[in-house]
């Protein structure tokens, strides 16, 4: 699958309180990228990537994807090309069965038969709920209502996937369950936007990360880049910090090592 | 039994219309002003043994308990909701499923607890700026509570059960959708709860690097069961804790790795160094 260019155009956006929540963010995400915003609670995050699928439209600027602007696209018909899991799963999850929540998406985009069944397997696996198919999603626990709303969105298939803070409340399984996911839709060509606040995930899953601070970008590169010591004082700035084999390396003098495999492989080579 | 918080001692609970033990075997003491972590996989039973902690299982949750739940006075069997919240502040998974509903404002909101108890106006006006004060979200006050982002959500509903001053607090994963900095402050905030007020602080969590920073003692919970329960120090770096399905802090994590690597001496020795000052 070869997902579409998506190119953010000077977008700002103020919500109806009065809140200012982008100033004039530009963002170019090439097609099967693996992009993760970072930046503190209410930086704007999770408003720039619902400005993907029309959920919220810009208040200035432009939103394109495949060199098209969505502006007069429905929200339904962004829906084939743009799947978002939300931050909070009970904001998502309405169906009384496990199965019946992850099929109501694909059945919508007009599979049936086989091909439904397929796309929904296939997300219930990915996910570990393939034994929960017949359960209501409310005797689920929290993580795992989590991956649920994510199995909801893989089974539409969109070539654009965006997970708003989809390690929330996993334990080591469920994080290395979602690493997987991110991994494999990337694989299969599509375009992965997460926005997250670990940064051991960022730097692991993820080949570009953005980071935001009062609505607009101020970071943007690879994890060694953006983790590396001279872009300190901006993560500071943002309220984050680097992970900790970053902060090891650059101790040691080994240069950027945003992963323990960065670290373990620069501290080899320095032998 | 004085001077205990939370007394749990061989626990076991089965939900309503459940035949199978959720809790079965669950051993945990927190003592007045200290923090005891709780970590485990998920489906392990850690937000059960907050409602039974919380004295709401069975009281509200309905179904069967075994052994003996201690809050704060006495047994939780004999209490009464009302005098169980008074004792007890918990805080929910989902921070949203806790909000009021009925509050025009943050600051109304957090004041909604001291005022069903209460409480006289001047008080809760001082209670109510002293927790958006402590958790920093003083400029969320006029903001109304339908509103906020998940990581706001959560610092406002935390403010909500600190203003209620309670003896125990039994927090569900306080931080979750929290940044680094939110979870340093709510860290922070609970430390000086617990010391301050003498609160004795039950957490779920499974960020370890931050029970590393605030916990007096951890506990594992495996299948509805304590496997391990010891000073923060010793359970954090216990050596079985991957296999139980939980993320060691990642300075233990690194340094297991590095401890594997075989590196030269003098090597190893200058990066054990480097992640005990990087992690500091």
């Amino acid at each position: 699958m070869i997902a579409a260019p998506i190119t953010v155009e000077a977008v700002s956006f103020a919500y109806p309180d009065g809140t200012h929540a982008l100033d004039r963010v530009d963002l170019a995400i090439e097609p099967g990228q693996r992009i993760a915003i970072v930046g503190q609670n209410g930086s704007g995050k999770s408003t720039l990537v619902r400005q993907l699928n029309g959920l919220l439209r810009p208040s200035t600027g432009r939103v394109l994807i495949g060199g098209e602007d969505i502006v007069a696209r429905h929200v339904a018909q962004l829906a084939r090309t743009v799947g978002l899991a939300f931050q909070n799963p009970d904001r998502q999850i309405f169906a009384g069965r496990v199965r019946g929540e992850v099929s109501f998406g694909p059945r919508n985009l007009g599979q049936r038969g086989m091909e439904l069944e397929r796309a929904v397997e296939g997300a219930l696996v990915a996910t570990g709920l393939e034994m929960d198919g017949d359960t209501n999603p409310y005797d689920l626990g929290y993580s795992r209502r989590k991956l649920l709303a994510l199995a909801s969105i893989l089974a539409m298939g969109t070539p654009i996937v965006v997970l708003d803070e989809p390690t929330t409340g996993q334990d080591a399984r469920g994080l290395e369950r979602i690493r997987r996911i991110v991994a494999d839709l990337s694989a299969d060509g599509r375009t992965v936007i997460a926005v997250s606040h670990d940064m051991r995930f960022v730097a692991e899953a993820f080949e570009r990360v953005v980071g935001m601070r009062d609505g607009r970008i101020v970071l943007d590169g690879t994890p060694a880049d953006v983790f590396s010591e001279n872009e300190w004082p901006t993560l500071a700035s943002t309220f984050l910090e680097p992970p900790l084999p970053a902060r090891i390396g650059a101790r040691l003098g080994l240069g950027p090592t945003a992963t323990d495999e960065a670290l373990l492989a620069a501290l080899s080579a320095s032998d | 039994m004085s001077g205990d918080a939370i007394r749990l001692e061989g626990i076991r609970y089965q939900y309503a219309g459940s035949r199978s033990w959720a809790l079965d075997g669950v051993d945990l003491v927190v003592r007045s002003g200290e923090i005891v972590g709780l970590v485990g996989p998920n489906d392990a039973g850690k937000s059960t043994v907050c409602l039974v902690a919380a004295a709401l299982a069975p009281a509200v949750a309905g179904g069967r308990l075994e052994g003996l739940a201690w809050l704060v006075d006495g047994p939780t069997s004999e209490l009464p909701a009302h005098e169980a919240a008074r004792r007890c502040g918990v805080l929910f998974q989902n921070p949203l499923a806790q909000l009021s509903g009925t509050s025009a404002t943050v600051w109304e909101e957090v004041a909604f607890g001291p005022r069903n108890v209460g409480l006289d106006r001047g008080l809760i006006a001082e209670r109510v700026e002293r927790c958006l004060e402590l958790l920093r979200i003083g400029h969320l006050a006029p903001r109304d509570p339908g509103r906020l982002s998940g990581g706001q959500a959560q610092l406002v509903a935390m403010a909500s059960v600190l203003a209620l001053e309670p003896r125990a607090l039994v927090l569900d994963e306080p931080t979750s959708q929290l940044d680094p900095e939110g979870t340093r402050l709510v860290g922070e905030a609970i430390r000086r709860v617990a010391g301050e007020t003498g609160s004795g602080v039950l957490i779920v969590e499974h960020k370890t690097a931050l029970l590393a920073s605030i916990a007096d003692r951890v506990a594992v919970l495996a299948e509805g069961r304590t496997v391990l329960t010891g000073s923060t120090l010793e359970v954090l770096a216990d050596g079985s804790l991957p296999e139980l399905g939980v993320d060691p802090p990642a300075a233990v994590r690194i340094g297991r790795t590095i401890g594997a690597a075989g590196l030269p001496p003098g090597l190893a020795d200058r990066a054990m160094a480097a992640i005990t000052a990087a992690s500091a």
